[in-house]
């Protein structure tokens, strides 16, 4: 695209131009690759310190590969690396992450659709300040909540519970979903909506047959930005979950954080890789629709 | 909509609640996440379960205990505490004045904790003049760890007073060795703090200082001095302490790249993972001056309801304060018994000192409690000190501007 | 349905949602400003006290340290993930062989949080284990690298670690952005002679105003809420050199037990974020659509 110039040099100094141009490019690369191992090299420690066994680690340099690359670290943060008496690995937690982050996912990215297209379609009085408020919401620091929430809980009967949980990210959630939408719904034009009305279609009707199917890029940075949001979250994760309902990050936080003890720095790095894999897988298999997404409308501020 | 979402999220809780069950049950609380540590929690499950009780580990690490403080916040809130809480020090007595902590007064008696407990701990674990928590160890904050073939290479014997700390170090540093294993993080810039203060102005100034928090001695010649030792010790750490974990700084002592190390007596884990010999390849002694700090673990036990997590914190406290655990725990974790007359056959040569300082220290009035590890002054008032301790250890602040703003600090926290 | 029914049914839609943000955002928020009324220690109270909590607040130099970093941090933080993103995004237009990998790499750093590469930044920027020691190793022996335990410069690591994180994403919003603009516009702007750069500098790029404002609505919101990244990276330190009121307000809620406390700074906190984000969206929402 706008790169077009430069191959659409004048044909008498070809030669020199060419010469500039393969420089140029040179240097473009040199630059991306530069940048490539700045953005690379904390991955690029973790997984070499986690195929690493103690006494490398304690002897060798930071990013020297692995005298002999082993995965017993990686078996023992999933299944046998202890988070407080139990042995478990990071496995049960890893689940329990899994049941919250679904409905909630799924909760707050169908309440934004919802919210966004009824703020952006159907202007009642007080649309706009409605989704100021929404918004605003967004900036809050989450510390601020942690306990009137946790009394919420209690009174709701949901304290320590997963539900407690799933709650708390879809409200908390709501705030960027709706953003998302609206803006990528104001672009979808008012008249398909009117033409939809004088034929008779009401609310739902329209959101369902004529907005969900051009959604489909909206979702996808909807669903990935929560979802990457609710998997790394630590904060709501240690203050309201129990015994049995603790969240990846929070497990993960245990077996890293030892306050005594010799660290097994190997297995640390390995768990840590392991809570961190289904967001990292999502954004390597699903950055390119990010990126489409985001260009179908939602940067539009 | 909502009504429906709602619905669905107490069907879930609903899912995750369980059955009642009529055993005695404790969910437990507490930061002990690694190693050592995990080992000696363990030991205290494997008691509470061979006497039928069934035990929900709720482990939270992290921050020093900070975000299970958190958690127990929001716990408590919800009106959903857990059974037994790693608490300690006069954090208990404020839990207690929020009205959330059961009374343990009846295993007290039945148990003869009144006679097993050493008075100054006994008062710890007592709120309005019952029992409210049990204690499971004493660690011993202020030990000068030292490596013994450093200080032979260097010609230096263990340090009894300040000035010769100093001496030592500088030849030391000559040598190209580290004198002082450091992190620097503020607990362990007031582990360091509260080391020389009692060094350096004595049992009865620390008294007044830390744990009285009189204005004049906390902006005292002595304070200004206490400072000026502070500033030399910065002199002695090598210049990547910052950040430090306590662990590696140990670490720095078992392979002879530093000489000393001020550290509470859980450093003993670290020298016995790496199969050093107390008194052989290491010293353990107690920081130059007089008088003992001690750090009491503990646990609180939580108002909750049901017949089974009370008979759970019954058993719980009983079984902790037993000889069995107290034993087999401080074995495991470095420190030692709270309850008197443990016998400590079993325990190495640093343990047995300990003990033998404490009986000491008790009688003499010089057993003082730890500032640094919560266990002399409540949340605001020891945070503010640290604040400045660990502000004036990272800075180029003056000694005389250090004790100035200490007493300053200290009376804006209150 | 009937009629009513049928004008009201958006009203109906949103109403859950907006419930539940009224109460438990800006209830909470009323609820936190009372209790910095009172002396909550351990546990919320609700006696009045009156503003003694804001007195304390302000006479803590610690709290000082933690709102001038917040403006330090934050406008780093804000200005250098833009002009990066930009520019990775610029690079990456220009027909890049294996652009995919490229961009994935750039971006997957916003996919992890700091509790998970936390440990792998404190190692790299420690000089004794990180980039200093490796460098040193390859011969350059008076290379240093030690901002992370000098109190100075240790807020700026927080910086780099912080880009790291968002930057990646905020290239992937200019990406998004530069593959939206108009072709047409630039083939003219060719057509007429004039130059790559400029092209970028006095055409693209001011085409992109809208993009910026999410960026910085995004960014914005991460550098209020950095908290992890400072926890994971210094814990505050050297002493308190790196506290931002995030952290500030933790110490104060979870460790120090002065709730009262966290929250006249939390209030001080919220107000702060009002004042930047209030007329950010009056001037969005006003004139377009009222």
């Amino acid at each position: 695209m706008t790169d077009a110039t430069l191959t659409s040099a004048p044909a008498g100094r070809a030669t020199r131009r060419g010469i500039v141009r393969v420089a140029l490019r040179g240097l473009l690369y040199l630059l991306l690759a530069l940048f490539v191992a700045y953005y690379i090299l904390p991955l690029f420690v973790m997984a070499v310190t986690s195929l690493k066994s103690l006494d490398e680690i304690r002897a060798g340099s930071l990013m020297s590969l692995p005298d002999s690359a082993s995965l017993v670290s990686w078996a023992t943060a999933w299944s046998s690396a202890c988070a407080g008496i139990q042995c478990e690995g990071l496995q049960p937690f890893f689940w329990n992450s899994v049941k919250m982050v679904v409905p909630a996912v799924f909760l707050s990215t169908f309440l934004g659709a919802v919210n966004g297209y009824a703020l952006s379609h159907w202007r009642f009085r007080g649309a706009n300040l409605i989704f100021a408020l929404m918004l605003f919401g967004c900036f809050i620091p989450f510390q601020v909540v942690l306990l009137p929430m946790a009394r919420t809980l209690g009174l709701l009967g949901l304290a320590g519970s997963l539900g407690g949980l799933v709650l708390v990210h879809v409200v908390y959630g709501l705030g960027f979903t709706t953003l998302f939408f609206r803006n990528y719904y104001v672009t979808i034009p008012v008249e398909l909506v009117k033409a939809a009305k004088i034929d008779g279609a009401g609310f739902f009707t329209i959101f369902f047959r004529i907005f969900l199917p051009l959604s489909p890029p909206i979702i996808v940075v909807t669903v990935i930005w929560q979802f990457t949001q609710i998997w790394n979250d630590f904060l709501f994760g240690v203050s309201f979950s129990q015994a049995g309902t603790q969240p990846v990050t929070v497990a993960l936080n245990n077996i890293v954080n030892s306050t005594t003890g010799v660290k097994e720095y190997n297995v640390d790095m390995a768990a840590a890789i392991i809570a961190g894999l289904p967001t990292l897988i999502v954004y390597v298999l699903a950055g390119k629709y990010f990126i489409r997404g985001l260009t179908a409308g939602s940067v539009k501020g | 909509m909502k009504r429906s979402v709602l619905a669905s999220l107490t069907l879930i809780a609903g899912l995750g609640a369980g059955t009642a069950l009529a055993e005695p049950q404790a969910e437990v609380l507490h930061w002990w996440t690694s190693g050592g540590e995990a080992r000696a929690v363990q030991t205290l499950m494997d008691e509470f379960q061979s006497n039928g009780g069934k035990w929900v580990d709720m482990p939270v690490a992290g921050g020093g205990g900070d975000a299970a403080m958190q958690a127990l916040r929001a716990r408590v809130l919800s009106g959903n505490a857990p059974t037994a809480v790693q608490l300690k020090g006069p954090s208990i007595q404020e839990w207690y004045e929020e009205g959330v902590l059961a009374d343990l007064s009846g295993v007290g008696k039945v148990e003869k904790w009144d006679l097993l407990l050493p008075a100054a701990i006994a008062g710890h674990m007592k709120c309005g003049g019952k029992y409210c928590a049990a204690p499971v160890n004493v660690h011993r904050v202020n030990w000068i760890w030292a490596n013994t073939a450093v200080l032979a290479r260097a010609g230096v014997s263990i340090p009894t007073s300040w000035d010769e700390f100093n001496t030592a170090a500088v030849k030391l540093k000559a040598l190209g060795i580290t004198p002082l294993a450091h992190g620097g993080q503020a607990w362990q810039d007031a582990t360091v703090f509260e080391s020389v203060v009692l060094g350096i102005g004595g049992p009865a100034f620390y008294r007044k200082a830390l744990v009285d928090l009189d204005p004049a001695a906390l902006n005292s010649a002595t304070m200004v001095k206490v400072f000026d030792q502070m500033r030399t010790l910065r002199g002695f750490v090598d210049s990547n302490f910052s950040g430090r974990e306590w662990n590696l700084a140990t670490a720095m002592v078992i392979n002879g790249e530093a000489a000393f190390q001020i550290m509470g007596d859980w450093a003993k884990g670290e020298f016995t993972a790496a199969g050093k010999t107390p008194g052989k390849d290491y010293q353990c002694n107690p920081t130059p001056g007089a008088g003992f700090l001690y750090n009491v673990d503990s646990f609180a036990m939580f108002k909750v309801s049901g017949a089974d997590r009370e008979a759970g914190q019954k058993l719980l406290a009983k079984l902790i304060v037993g000889e069995n655990f107290q034993k087999t725990f401080n074995l495991a974790k470095g420190s030692i018994p709270a309850r008197l007359g443990t016998p400590l056959g079993e325990f190495d040569y640093c343990a047995r000192r300990s003990a033998y300082d404490m009986d000491v220290a008790a009688s003499s009035g010089t057993l003082l409690p730890s500032y640094a590890h919560g266990m002399a002054l409540r949340g605001q008032q020891a945070g503010a000190i640290t604040d400045l301790v660990t502000q004036h250890f990272n800075s180029d602040m003056s000694s005389a501007q250090a004790a100035k703003s200490l007493a300053d600090a200290v009376a804006n926290s209150r | 349905m009937s009629g009513w029914l049928t004008r009201n049914i958006p009203k109906i839609v949103v109403a859950p949602s907006l419930a539940a943000v009224l109460f438990f955002v800006y209830g909470f928020i009323v609820w936190t400003g009372y209790v910095s009324l009172t002396r909550s220690r351990i546990m919320p109270r609700y006696d009045f006290d009156g503003f003694g909590q804001y007195v304390k607040l302000f006479r803590t130099p610690r709290w000082d340290v933690a709102m001038e970093n917040l403006f330090v941090f934050g406008l780093l933080f804000i200005a250098v993930s833009i002009a990066l993103g930009l520019l990775l995004a610029v690079l990456l237009d220009q027909r890049i062989r294996a652009e995919g990998a490229i961009r994935t790499i750039y971006l997957y750093p916003m996919a992890l949080s700091f509790i998970v590469t936390g440990t792998a930044w404190k190692w790299i920027l420690n000089p004794g284990l990180g980039i200093e020691s490796v460098v040193r190793s390859w011969g350059w022996e008076s290379f240093s690298f030690d901002w992370l335990v000098d109190p100075e410069m240790a807020i700026y690591t927080v910086v780099i670690a912080g880009v790291w994180q968002a930057s990646g994403f905020v290239m992937a919003l200019f990406l998004a952005g530069l593959r939206s603009v108009d072709q047409e516009v630039i083939k003219a702007a060719m057509v007429d002679g004039i130059n790559l750069p400029r092209i970028y500098v006095s055409i693209v790029i001011p085409s992109l105003s809208p993009v910026f404002l999410s960026a910085v609505i995004v960014l914005a919101h991460l550098a209020i809420k950095s908290f992890d990244l400072v926890i994971a990276l210094t814990g505050g330190g050297p002493g308190y050199a790196t506290d931002l009121p995030a952290t500030y307000m933790y110490a104060m809620a979870f460790s120090r037990g002065d709730l009262g406390q966290a929250a006249a700074s939390a209030t001080v906190m919220m107000m702060t974020v009002a004042a930047i984000i209030v007329p950010y969206l009056y001037s969005e929402l006003r004139p377009r659509h009222d």
